[in-house]
């Protein structure tokens, strides 16, 4: 589903990216740990003002290689850099709440 | 004849309504819309959702348990919510907010208390089940996973962040609580055996699981399958498994693997590795059909639109399907001759012949997750 998503002409964004999809994605699969909600879970709470003390870069390097030593996965083998930096922005800046 | 027209008569006087105890509730259910806050109670021999009910909270990864009698449900939402739900009725009897972040609950063996297990603050809460109110807290400073119910009035938990399993006896006047320290790394669920023994949690920061048999009197914890990935390169693991307490498939149980795409069998009895079979993706269920003979598993994302069905007997995958987007959750029918699965980004429940493997019948669900019959009521850790 993920790529009929990403091929469907009319939902595609700047770059490849798909708004649509890729907040789909966070809320329903980063939620699977960090709650629908984002407010945690087994994860921890990813909404922005548990956020403030990341910077974009480093945020978006989190998403694409994970934490080793903890759960969170390397979203790499599923995500783009332009996807990634994409969800980062979304975090950081608010628009997931 | 007079006498009989006259109860005719006085029949067709009462209320239109029907009657509560006019439908028995052993072939109900209770599926969970996970993004709007609203249930379905559904009819497994009607094939149908009977009605919604709405007004619950946040349901994301919400799970519930029945009352002995299976007319309440006791919904454990994610935002802390618990409820207790008339399924015949479609009526909310109580609704509390007991914590900020919840992850399910379990209910005692006699039916009068419900333990809710908490992320925030971490720790479980139990519960009068006839009134929600509460009769004891227990912080344990550590998320909680892996809540069961156990003989004796008893719960079982563990600590996500201490791996620490704690079994809390509620049969006297205040709790008795048993501390047991070295389950391992970050346990992320665990199941009780139907005969209320054998207790195993799973853990993503080892490699292994751990099992306590609950019937020693200090029971110590049990390395189950270790070393079970040694050698071989973690996968990512976009959704941690479930274990739940359809793990016996014949004479051994099947559990997930957590970072390799298989799953793995284990002697009942003596809890050593009997096989392991390659699966689709990162299993999340692995579902033993009642009679043990199949096992269903569904997968994490990206892999989440697949069933693979088990032979108990060869441990091999004889059946493959993609029922849609998001599988979310199965439940069998309580002897197994049917099988409803969750199917979130379709909007549906599709329910299937366990044996023909052909589709019976969809019915419509928004954001369908956990779904739930009433047999859970008679059984031990559902």
């Amino acid at each position: 589903m993920w790529l009929l998503l990403l091929a469907s002409p009319a939902i595609a964004g700047e770059a490849g990216v798909d708004p649509a999809a890729l907040e789909r994605l966070v809320r329903q699969d980063c939620g699977s740990c960090h709650g629908l909600s984002l407010k945690g879970g087994l994860g921890p709470d990813i909404r922005p003002a548990a956020l403030q003390h990341y910077d974009p870069d480093t945020l978006r390097a989190v998403i694409l290689d994970g934490v080793p030593g903890t759960a969170m996965p390397p979203w790499r083998p599923l995500l783009s850099d332009a996807e990634a930096q994409w969800i980062t922005a979304y975090l950081l800046t608010g628009e997931s709440e | 004849m007079k006498r009989m027209m006259q109860w005719l008569a006085l029949a067709c006087a009462l209320p239109l309504a029907t009657p509560l105890w006019a439908q028995a509730t052993g072939d109900l259910g209770v599926v969970i819309e996970r993004a709007t806050g609203s249930v379905l109670i559904v009819d497994q021999s009607e094939h149908a959702a009977l009605r919604r009910v709405e007004g619950l909270g946040d349901l994301s990864h919400a799970s519930l348990v029945y009352s002995p009698d299976q007319q309440f449900a006791y919904i454990f939402g994610r935002d802390g919510g618990l409820t207790k739900l008339d399924i015949l009725s479609g009526e909310i009897t109580t609704r509390i907010m007991q914590a900020g972040n919840s992850i399910g609950g379990a209910i005692s063996d006699d039916g009068r208390l419900v333990a809710v297990s908490n992320y925030e603050p971490g720790g479980v809460r139990i519960f009068d089940a006839d009134t929600l109110e509460m009769v004891a807290d227990i912080p344990t400073g550590s998320k909680t996973i892996g809540l069961v119910d156990a003989p004796g009035r008893r719960f079982v938990f563990s600590l996500w962040d201490a791996g620490e399993t704690w079994i809390v006896d509620m049969s006297g006047d205040v709790p008795q609580i048993t501390r047991i320290p070295g389950m391992g790394d970050n346990p992320y669920d665990a199941l009780i055996t139907g005969d209320g023994r054998t207790y195993i949690a799973g853990l993503f920061g080892d490699d292994h699981l751990s099992a306590l048999d609950l019937w020693q009197a200090d029971p110590e914890p049990q390395k189950v399958l270790a070393g079970y990935a040694a050698g071989r390169a973690d996968l990512p693991v976009y959704k941690m498994p479930h274990l739940e307490g359809w793990a016996l498939a014949g004479t051994d149980f099947v559990l997930p693997a957590v970072g390799q795409h298989e799953v793995l069998w284990v002697d009942a009895r003596t809890l050593m590795e009997t096989g392991r079979t390659p699966t689709h993706g990162q299993p999340v269920f692995a579902m033993a059909r009642p009679d043990g003979r199949h096992v269903w598993v569904n997968f994490a994302h990206p892999l989440n639109d697949t069933i693979q069905v088990l032979d108990t007997l060869t441990k091999e995958v004889i059946h493959e399907f993609k029922p849609g987007p998001g599988v979310l959750h199965m439940e069998f029918t309580s002897r197994g001759h049917e099988v409803w699965v969750s199917v979130r980004d379709a909007g549906r429940v599709m329910i299937y012949d366990t044996q023909s493997f052909e589709k019976i019948r969809e019915i419509d669900a928004e954001s369908p997750s956990g779904i739930f019959f009433t047999a859970r009521a008679h059984k031990m850790g559902l």
